[in-house]
């Protein structure tokens, strides 16, 4: 089974945020919650750069680690998953993900937490692939219909790259040589403790 | 005529076209033969290891209405995380593991504390009634959070196989709820305890002179005391004060986003971790010492009143202190009867 992995080339980025908006609209995300955004770092300066991130399904998933009820599950693709029937909103995996995917409907008074969202590299969660139940809570299972993230899919500039990690990094380190720059694989040292040269 | 014209617009052409090419001649000789606009861009590298000294995020401006998302990489996580599953458990399991093992090495050497003289059959009052309603509503709210609060840290290790995923969710969801609500009554019940207590609280010689000589933990000495002795000071100051640093830290994680961002909730959540397990180990000592621990103790908190043997044993110098305020024979509640009937006489 392949690896899969996010991998945003920041210098081709544009931030026109389609991928976040193709995220929102392909799972129905609840209100407040957006499972993919575009930081733009030094922005205005020279050497601005726009990345996309959302969760970078990490190799040894921090959130995994912290949950107190042990809800996050890791599939043969490597797509950190959770179950909304488990999870009971504690903040947790908001605290230890360095990348700020958690996030939580507010369903009551004072932003207490209802079940945690994130993204899901459209591959749904434990219910049946494709069935209704698992569209509600998790959206769309793409992976399940041999379809990769749509945020990636659809992406303009082909930037942000999903699929097979050693795939995406081969492409990447390809534009690297052929256009003699990179400003490197953002978030990967995190996630997946690797780095593409550049 | 016609021809002249031709001939013009042939010049013309042949003129521009010379001066556009003159033009961009040397332009295209200044261009270096490859550029690399990511010279002066970013790096995360250098984002990242500027960080290893100060701490903090990675963030930017984001398009999209909630200002959080602009946080790309906060690499604190991580330490969150090492925090909260080795050195948390660590000092859990030792605190709460290792109280308890004192304790009951401490009672199979010393066993109950007995009243030395046996009761009298006379009791002093010691806590009234509202007292006692501070006292056991915090107390049952301590428990219940103590309990919540174990479970979130060791439940999974030690509940989650034993139950199965539905069942420790569903538990650990109620406890989470329980975990919120009781602590608006806990909060109010310290909050009453600091007010009700703290004159008895204050700390004054005659608890060196108990401090010195052990409190009578060890051998059948009785340091004098007034109505709190140095222990049950310290026990005072731990709820006081653990209550306060536990009730802030856990309305900032209960209250995402209020007063603080993701680094103030990893700090809150690290310190409502350790003052938690500190807190459920003190009062441990605390209950073992109010009830199998001293033969005489409960019934303070219980019916409100102490033999006076024993408040002759513990607390020498609170008893002379009632003696001379209600009289030697009387009950505070005769004594305040009698007072009130004396304008009637």
């Amino acid at each position: 089974m392949a690896r899969m992995k996010f991998l945003c080339d920041a210098d081709r980025c544009i931030e026109c945020n389609a991928c976040v908006t193709a995220c929102k609209n392909e799972n129905e995300v609840p209100w407040g919650i957006n499972r993919r955004r575009v930081v733009t770092i030094n922005d205005g300066k020279p050497g601005e750069r726009s990345i996309s991130m959302a969760c970078m399904h990490c190799t040894d998933a921090p959130c995994a680690a912290v949950c107190p009820v042990s809800c996050f599950y890791t599939t043969a693709d490597a797509v950190v998953l959770h179950s909304k029937d488990l999870c009971i909103g504690c903040g947790y995996c908001f605290y230890a993900c360095p990348f700020g995917a958690p996030q939580y409907p507010k369903v009551g008074n004072f932003g207490s937490r209802g079940k945690m969202d994130k993204c899901t590299f459209c591959a749904g969660g434990p219910e049946a692939d494709g069935s209704q139940a698992e569209f509600v809570k998790y959206g769309a299972n793409r992976l399940a219909e041999g379809k990769l993230p749509l945020c990636a899919e659809m992406c303009s500039t082909k930037s942000l790259l999903a699929g097979d990690g050693d795939i995406i990094a081969q492409i990447y380190k390809e534009r690297v040589v052929k256009r003699g720059y990179g400003s490197g694989a953002w978030g990967w040292k995190t996630a997946y403790k690797e780095t593409i040269a550049s | 005529m016609a021809g002249f014209l031709a001939h013009a617009r042939l010049i013309i052409g042949a003129l521009a076209l010379m001066f556009v090419v003159a033009a961009a001649g040397p332009v295209a000789a200044q261009q270096p033969s490859s550029v690399n606009p990511s010279g002066q861009a970013v790096s995360e590298d250098q984002l990242l290891n500027a960080l290893q000294n100060s701490g903090g995020i990675i963030s930017g401006r984001v398009t999209i209405p909630d200002a959080r998302s602009a946080t790309l990489i906060q690499p604190a996580g991580q330490d969150w995380r090492s925090f909260h599953e080795r050195t948390l458990k660590w000092i859990g399991a030792i605190s709460v593991l290792g109280m308890l093992v004192v304790l009951v090495a401490f009672y199979l050497f010393r066993g109950m504390i007995k009243i030395e003289r046996g009761r009298s059959g006379r009791v002093v009052v010691r806590f009234n009634a509202f007292e006692r309603f501070v006292h056991w509503m915090t107390a049952a709210c301590f428990i219940i959070l103590a309990i919540s609060g174990l479970n979130i840290t060791f439940g999974k290790s030690l509940l989650l196989p034993l139950m199965g995923p539905e069942a420790f969710t569903g538990w650990s969801q109620w406890l989470k709820y329980a975990h919120n609500y009781l602590s608006f009554p806990f909060t109010i019940g310290v909050v009453l305890i600091c007010l009700i207590w703290i004159a008895g609280n204050v700390p004054n010689k005659t608890d060196v002179e108990w401090l010195k000589r052990g409190g009578g933990i060890i051998g059948d000495d009785h340091p004098p005391a007034y109505r709190f002795n140095a222990g049950q000071k310290m026990i005072y100051w731990i709820v006081v004060i653990g209550g306060a640093a536990v009730a802030i830290t856990g309305y900032l994680l209960m209250f995402p986003f209020y007063g603080t961002g993701v680094a103030g909730m990893q700090l809150s959540s690290t310190i409502h971790a350790i003052v938690g397990v500190l807190f459920v180990a003190a009062m441990l000592g605390h209950i073992y010492i109010g009830t199998i621990g001293m033969e005489g103790a409960f019934e303070a908190m219980g019916t409100g009143t102490v033999d006076e043997n024993w408040a002759k044993q513990h607390h020498r110098l609170w008893l002379e202190e009632e003696a001379a305020r209600v009289g030697p024979n009387d009950t505070e509640a005769q004594s305040r009867a009698r007072t009130a009937a004396t304008p009637a006489e």
